[in-house]
């Protein structure tokens, strides 16, 4: 094979349009004749609609329509995706409000104008009026059921359900050392740089309803959406463009996936909606907003015998599209990848008003390490115990594995851990943090700093859902086309599944188009999600490019008549002992008999689970004088099989590391106690800047490749952000451990920090 | 509603620009809707993530905070003048080989930002890097890439100068 691109940190072919400003996102492209659109939303947290007056927006010039709830036929619900438990079907949310509002930014009127301008200018003149109600803001007020949310379900309790495994209160009876603490992670969310958008092209006589935009699952939303406009599939079609970020977020079917088209049909014309950044802090799906009371039971020695708790999710609202899978995740991840015999897990899925929750990068696993991870360095601190020491004593060892973790998830299959080796991943990032230096200097002070250099082991699924699947083309000009059901939210997809095809084509990588996501593409598609692109496209591509090299040499036999045994595929040709066939000669020779050179390749896992994992390490230094954290260096170790592009897979470690500072120390969606978002900007709602970066060596492990696909990959987007709130929070709390501060609460933000630090009399 | 029509005369990318616009119209959006130039990204409209950020007579602006009629008379360069003859510039492809961007959506107003520090200071140290793009938001990189890209720039120019 000459040429090889697998493994090799090859810039990325997306970069130059990216970097010439000639990417097309979303509110980028222009439609002859398109229309502006802009959503009233709801001011109120929770409150009755007594009357929407829409004849002043009406009037104004250049507005085309303006409608409410009152204005359309029988609305539809928008559907479950994923973690669908019963009880859910009672909390699904409408594309706009009827009769009531129950959070902060739901939809409730929208005008289509001209121009954007023009829209927001008749936003104001739309008069609704509320009879305002009390605000449930807090799992609490939730669960007393006072005052309810959706009345005719008689609770604000979604669902509930208790997974275990072994027997939990022998474990308890019989343990030498226990400890509970309750633990919160603050609510915050993907808030990618490209807000959402959408433009929709509804021709109701053909009938075709095409979405541009469109990203993430788009074959799922494609059926959803058909149905919800009496539709076959194959009249709807979904768009993808550039996109400015996902992380989780974008791409699920919002009530705008269903507002943009109906505009678009009622005005008869392309509507375009993009959203502000205030309205996308307000909704867009938020995540996290964990509360998890969690008890533990071990051995005077430290050795870990079970675990049990109760996770109360802040679901907000209304069940989206995610379902239930953040408190979910955060209750199966919660044991980790340590050895814990018993475990028992009270979830609940609690109805708030506030804006619904659905999946951030690492969902439910940024919140159950944390916890978890906390809990252990309090047992190690109570049993004077080296926190290092008692993780790889805990551990499970590469012979305990494959192991299988039980149904922690109702309705999931049982779950099983792959082969791996964790204490090895965790010792590795031990010497590279310098730990054994560290572990004697915890809460040194340098310059009025408290230092601490805090640890945290993670493990993380990837590649879920459905088979994914990619048709790999040849042109007679001799370009090269795949394309996949799979879509990039920006991490490098075109980059990776061209390496992959150019390897097993054994061509230039330069040949090679990638397109994806699109529903016109092909016929199915699994879409982005759970660091799924990767495995599932990667192996596709894989496929697809295997299939088409036997293909060629089927054709280069017609077209040599002989048999297909002499020939052999090598260097991007068919050869036999003298002569040799491009693929652009096949692919023009096949076009003679009206036939195309491709092939199409389908990579199914069948529910069987990658699972990447690693540590984490943060060296944190607070300001004792001011409650300022800062990160001053930052390692990981993680082992994700194989890096198709180690530079790409440095990228999402990096980036999913400064993420999770962010998530750390800053990111806090904040409501008040009557439900109103006091973090409705970037004034407000902080960010991570390239202010205080740390020093981050993030070290990629390719020693446990996965058995699960022939080129051992898995998944490497969420390995990053996963764990970080569970070291620098054990960083903060040794660095502080003199001054006896709880750090069981996140963001852990100055004012925090200083109150705390006040208490305790400092 | 304000339909106060300006006349608007602009230098963009070395080409003079004529149009007209009402006065509550952005920089930023007469760019992206008058003059089709949509590299200039917006992310927050309120002057903070800095995606917008294009070189007015030499300056880096945030184009969102901008009427385009404040601008009348000046000199624009956006992402999309960046490049010479098609030519990625020292600075983007710098970018690149750092491997400085992910999504992309940031990055003309990381670029910009870049372009004219870089200008002002052509050999800065790493510090000096982090607190020129403190008011760029990027939510994929983590940033140390673009450091290094800048930084790597800042060699590029330096040996391209030389030349």
């Amino acid at each position: 094979m000459k040429h090889s691109y697998i493994g090799e940190a090859i810039t990325r072919i997306e970069d130059e349009r990216l970097l010439s400003g000639k990417g097309k996102y979303i509110d980028d492209l222009k439609l002859p004749g398109m229309a502006a659109m802009a959503i009233f939303r709801s001011p109120h947290a929770h409150a009755y609609i007594n009357n929407i007056d829409i004849s002043q927006a009406l009037e104004v010039k250049g507005v085309l329509d303006v409608f409410c709830a009152d204005h359309l036929d029988a609305l539809p619900s928008i559907p479950l995706r994923l973690a669908p438990f019963p009880g859910f079907e009672r909390y699904l949310q409408k594309p706009i409000a009827v009769n009531k509002v129950r959070y902060v930014g739901e939809p409730i009127a929208v005008v289509v104008a001209e121009n954007r301008y023009i829209a927001e200018d008749a936003l104001d003149l739309l008069s609704v009026e509320f009879t305002a109600l009390p605000a449930i803001t807090t799992v609490d007020q939730a669960i007393s059921g006072k005052n309810l949310i959706h009345e005719e379900t008689g609770e604000n309790i979604a669902t509930h359900y208790t997974v275990s495994r072994g027997n939990s209160d022998y474990a308890f009876a019989n343990a030498g050392y226990t400890r509970k603490e309750r633990f919160v992670t603050n609510r915050h969310g993907a808030v990618p740089l490209e807000t959402r958008g959408l433009i929709a092209e509804f021709d109701p006589v053909k009938p075709l309803l095409r979405l541009h935009g469109a990203t993430k699952v788009n074959f799922f939303n494609r059926r959803h959406l058909s149905d919800a406009f009496r539709l076959k599939e194959e009249e709807v079609e979904l768009i993808e463009t550039d996109v400015g970020g996902g992380f989780g977020a974008r791409g699920e079917l919002y009530p705008e996936e269903y507002l943009v088209p109906m505009a678009s049909r009622r005005v008869g014309r392309p509507v375009k909606w993009i959203e502000d950044r205030r309205e996308n802090l307000s909704a867009m799906n938020h995540s996290r907003d964990i509360i998890v009371e969690i008890e533990i039971a071990a051995t005077k020695t430290g050795k870990l015998l079970g675990m049990r708790g109760t996770v109360l999710g802040d679901m907000g609202a209304y069940v989206r599209t995610n379902g239930g899978v953040v408190p979910s995740k955060a209750a199966q991840f919660l044991p980790g990848p340590y050895r814990i015999e018993a475990f028992s897990c009270d979830v609940q899925f609690l109805i708030t008003n506030k804006t619904p929750v659905g999946t951030y990068r690492g969902p439910g696993r940024f919140e159950a390490n944390f916890c978890r991870e906390r809990m252990i360095d309090l047992m190690a601190a109570d049993l004077d115990l080296d926190p290092a020491a008692v993780r790889i004593e805990n551990l499970m060892t590469p012979s305990e594995l494959p192991y299988r973790i039980g149904e922690l998830v109702p309705g999931d299959p049982d779950a099983t851990f792959d082969e791996g080796d964790h204490p090895g991943a965790l010792k590795r990032l031990l010497e590279e943090a310098d730990y054994d230096k560290w572990k004697n200097r915890q809460g040194e002070i340098i310059d009025g700093h408290a230092y601490g250099l805090g640890i945290a082991c993670f493990i993380e699924s990837s590649a879920a859902g459905p088979p994914e699947s990619a048709v790999v083309s040849v042109a007679p000009n001799g370009s090269i086309e795949v394309k996949t059901g799979a879509s990039s939210v920006g991490q490098g997809t075109e980059t990776g599944l061209a390496q992959i095809c150019a390897d097993y084509l054994d061509i230039d990588i330069k040949r090679i188009i990638v397109r994806h996501g699109s529903t016109t593409l092909l016929p199915s598609g699994g879409g982005t999600f759970h660091s799924r692109n990767t495995v599932m496209a990667g192996n596709a591509t894989r496929i697809a490019s295997e299939t088409l090299k036997q293909r060629a040499i089927e054709l280069a036999a017609l077209r040599w008549n002989c048999p297909t045994n002499d020939l052999i595929y090598i260097n991007g040709s068919v050869q036999n002992t003298t002569d040799v066939l491009s693929l652009e000669e096949l692919a023009a020779f096949a076009a003679t008999r009206h036939e195309t050179l491709s092939a199409t390749g389908t990579f199914d896992n069948e529910k069987k689970l990658s699972y990447s994992y690693g540590a984490h390490a943060a060296l944190a230094a607070i300001d004792l004088e001011t409650g300022v954290v800062v990160i001053k260096k930052y390692f990981l170790t993680e082992e994700i099989g194989r890096a198709l592009n180690p530079a790409l897979v440095q990228g999402q470690a990096v980036g999913g590391v400064v993420q999770g500072l962010g998530g750390t120390l800053l990111d806090h969606m904040i409501y008040d106690e009557n439900g109103q978002l006091l973090t409705g900007s970037f004034a407000d709602y902080l960010l991570p800047t390239s202010s205080n970066l740390p020093e981050i060596t993030a070290i990629t492990l390719e020693e446990s490749p996965s058995k699960l696909n022939p080129m051992g990959f898995k998944g490497a987007g969420e390995g990053g952000i996963v764990a970080v709130a569970a070291a620098v929070g054990n960083a903060v709390a040794l660095a502080l451990k003199p001054y006896n501060i709880a750090i069981t609460e996140l963001p852990l933000t100055p004012d925090r920090l200083r109150a705390s630090l006040r208490k305790t009399g400092n | 509603m304000m339909e106060t029509v300006h006349k608007i005369k602009l230098t963009v990318n070395d080409t003079l620009r004529e149009f007209t616009a009402e006065a509550r119209m952005t920089l930023a959006d007469c760019l992206r809707e008058k003059l089709d130039l949509t590299g200039t990204h917006l992310g927050c409209e309120h002057g903070v993530c800095g995606a917008c950020t294009v070189i007015v007579d030499g300056k880096s602006i945030r184009s969102c905070l901008m009427f385009a009629v404040q601008a009348n008379g000046s000199t624009v360069t956006t992402v999309e003048g960046l490049a010479e003859n098609g030519i990625l510039s020292p600075l983007q492809e710098a970018f690149r080989d750092n491997y400085a961007l992910q999504c992309g959506f940031c990055t003309p107003g990381m670029l910009t930002t870049a372009d004219a520090f870089l200008k002002e200071n052509p050999s800065p140290s790493r510090s000096e890097v982090e607190s020129a793009i403190s008011g760029n938001i990027c939510r994929c990189t983590g940033y140390i890439s673009i450091v290094d890209a800048i930084l790597d720039a800042a060699t590029r120019l330096a040996e391209k100068g030389d030349k």
